[in-house]
């Protein structure tokens, strides 16, 4: 009965990797950017979800915690996380955050601020994280955008995890902003075709 | 005979498609990435997919055939 995994179903692998490489070496973060792009693309060029239907690691990650190792209550989501309004408004809320972090970055490009060795969980709370960081390549602003990238990496998965124990295993999912805005774009692309129906 | 089928509240669906993976029938595909789509004549209504669906929008519909 069981459909047989592929190798697409181990790449939650990877985003433990990279989860556990930022502890060592912050500028590892910047692996990130991968799934960051490659969703993007995929929602883009093939205007389909693929992305989150197959190759996420981290939903992966979550329905194996939650699901296989059963560290969840699986209960259903309260309505409003489900809700269009969150959903696109937690979208938005995440795009501003990412932008004032890809401004902060700048700012230590460009030499007006200097670089912040902390990792920011949940938007406030700074955690020294200056073990992970050995020197940086080029500027400072490299390091800078690793600390901030790694800080939403690890805001998403701890806002995952959480509700992962209190819902449903891949809750995250529901109103991950990566899978808001691919099929956001898959909405797009398809609005004539969807039209006709 | 009485039959149940999955229905998902299209709405509502993130397309994640956790449904999808876990329907033994193979019977759920993702729609153009927006909404998670159930061929009738593959579900069985063995509601794994209900259970699975992180925003439980999937419920098992009761059908005359
Ligand atoms: S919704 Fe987010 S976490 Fe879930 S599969 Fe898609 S990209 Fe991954
Ligand atoms: S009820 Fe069972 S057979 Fe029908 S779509 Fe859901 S998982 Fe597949
Ligand atoms: S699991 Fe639920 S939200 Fe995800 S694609 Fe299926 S019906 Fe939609």
């Amino acid at each position: 009965m069981k459909q047989k995994k592929k190798w697409y179903d181990f790449l939650w692998i990877v985003s433990l990797s990279y989860l556990i490489l930022g502890f060592f070496n912050i500028l590892f973060a910047w692996l990130g950017l991968l799934c960051f792009f490659i969703p993007l693309i995929i929602a883009i060029a093939g205007g389909n979800k693929a992305y989150c239907n197959k190759f996420c690691g981290r939903g992966q990650l979550f329905s194996l915690i939650g699901g296989r190792f059963g560290l969840s209550r699986k209960k259903d989501i309260p309505k409003w996380l489900k809700s269009a309004w969150f959903r696109y408004g937690f979208l938005i809320f995440f795009f501003v955050m990412f932008f004032m972090m890809l401004w902060n970055t700048y700012l230590v490009f460009a030499g007006t601020k200097d670089l912040n060795t902390a990792v920011t969980l949940l938007w406030t709370f700074r955690l020294p994280w200056r073990w992970a960081y050995h020197g940086t390549l080029f500027s400072d602003g490299v390091a800078q955008f690793a600390f901030g990238f790694y800080s939403v990496m690890l805001t998403s998965t701890v806002l995952g995890l959480f509700t992962m124990v209190l819902c449903k295993p891949r809750s995250w999912c529901v109103y991950c902003p990566m899978g808001t805005m691919t099929q956001l774009i898959c909405k797009a692309k398809h609005v004539t075709s969807s039209r006709k129906k | 005979m009485i039959k149940r089928k999955a229905a998902v509240s299209i709405r509502e669906c993130a397309a994640c498609g956790c449904c999808m993976k876990i329907c033994p029938k193979r019977a759920i595909t993702i729609h153009k990435g927006i909404y998670a789509n159930v061929n009738k004549d593959l579900c069985v209504g063995c509601g794994l997919c209900a259970k699975e669906c992180p925003a439980s929008i999937i419920t098992l519909e009761v059908t005359e055939q």
